[in-house]
């Protein structure tokens, strides 16, 4: 471990998500590998020298290294977002750094049951653990608990699906918050501490429990599961900034 | 516009300064004592810089200003920094 240095890397492929969300597959020569859960800083210069600099999670597993998937929601008044989800391309090349962050961190190693409480786009660093966990055959029992404003603002919502049925002890429950698909019966509220009663572990398991969306979202959620008695110690969060309720 | 985000949120530029994964560094907070990993910090994002608060009581651990090539680093809050050997 050492200083993070600025690096090139070469997008290789691009996979449009949702209406608002894009996954960016990169290629990275010196990637020295990740854990799911962490994240990079991307670096964008414009001609006249100017610089935006932005977090984005690592969607992918570590297993799929050498390459480094993000996925990315437009926010539309963004400076960096607009550019990597409307106009990157195969074959560009993006500034990047990392992987950055060992808290917020989950590996097949560290046991569980675990807790993934998504909100929005708050799933992606949530889904490198999912998938990692698939890839190794991990079977710690998880549930994943997932907001999002309708339907199709799902992101990942086939591979989830199919990520059910094919691996054991993987639990997914959505809660859709603005628009319900036809004949719904889910949840269709934000989600809240009886929402959460329900889905999650008893403390007495001694989850292992990762949060991550909106701001509010992540006090709300962490809040309630310390009201239901789990131990603060063993949630970890990771919000950020306003990109539209979850 | 001022977003309370995580610890998580300043490694990218706290690792930029320090040779070590500050997330999971230990930061003793000289306003309440408190001990805390950076990660389970509270982050808040300026146009300015990254200022590291106290969970707790709110005292600011470690501001971070950074122009053209120069890192100001200011942690006055800080009373102790305990890190492992492999971090």
């Amino acid at each position: 471990m050492g200083r993070l240095n600025w690096q090139f890397g070469e997008v290789v492929a691009t996979q449009t998500e949702t209406s608002r969300t894009k996954s960016i597959q990169l290629s990275v020569p010196n990637w020295v590998g990740h854990r799911p859960g962490q994240h990079v800083d991307v670096r964008l210069t414009a001609e006249d020298g100017y610089q935006a600099e932005r977090s984005y999670s690592i969607a992918s597993p570590p297993e799929e290294q050498p390459h480094v998937t993000l996925t990315i929601e437009r926010l539309d008044d963004g400076e960096v977002s607009p550019y990597l989800v409307d106009e990157l391309r195969v074959g560009d090349k993006l500034e990047l750094r990392g992987p950055i962050g060992g808290y917020f961190v989950w590996e097949a190693s560290m046991d569980g049951p675990l807790l993934l409480v998504a909100g929005g786009s708050g799933i992606v660093p949530l889904m490198a653990m999912i998938r990692h966990r698939a890839v190794v055959g991990s079977t710690v029992a998880t549930h994943l608990l997932y907001s999002s404003r309708s339907f199709e603002e799902v992101i990942y919502r086939d591979e989830l699906d199919r990520l059910v049925k094919s691996t054991t002890h993987l639990e997914v429950v959505y809660t859709f918050t603005r628009e319900q698909p036809p004949g719904w019966t889910g949840y269709h509220r934000r989600i809240d501490t009886e929402m959460l009663r329900e889905v999650a572990w008893s403390p007495d398991q001694r989850p292992l429990m990762f949060i991550c969306g909106p701001t509010p979202f992540v006090e709300t959620a962490s809040a309630s599961l310390v009201t239901l008695g789990d131990d603060p110690a063993r949630i970890k969060t990771e919000r950020f900034g306003p990109t539209g309720e979850a | 516009m001022e977003n309370k985000l995580d610890g998580n949120a300043a490694a990218g530029v706290l690792q930029e300064i320090f040779p070590f994964e500050m997330t999971l560094v230990q930061a003793t907070c000289t306003g309440c004592g408190t001990t805390k990993v950076i990660g389970a910090l509270a982050v808040y994002m300026h146009g300015m810089g990254t200022i590291v608060r106290c969970p707790t009581c709110d005292t600011v651990l470690i501001r971070v200003a950074q122009t053209k090539g120069r890192n100001f680093l200011d942690m006055r809050g800080v009373r102790v920094l305990q890190i492992s050997a492999g971090e």
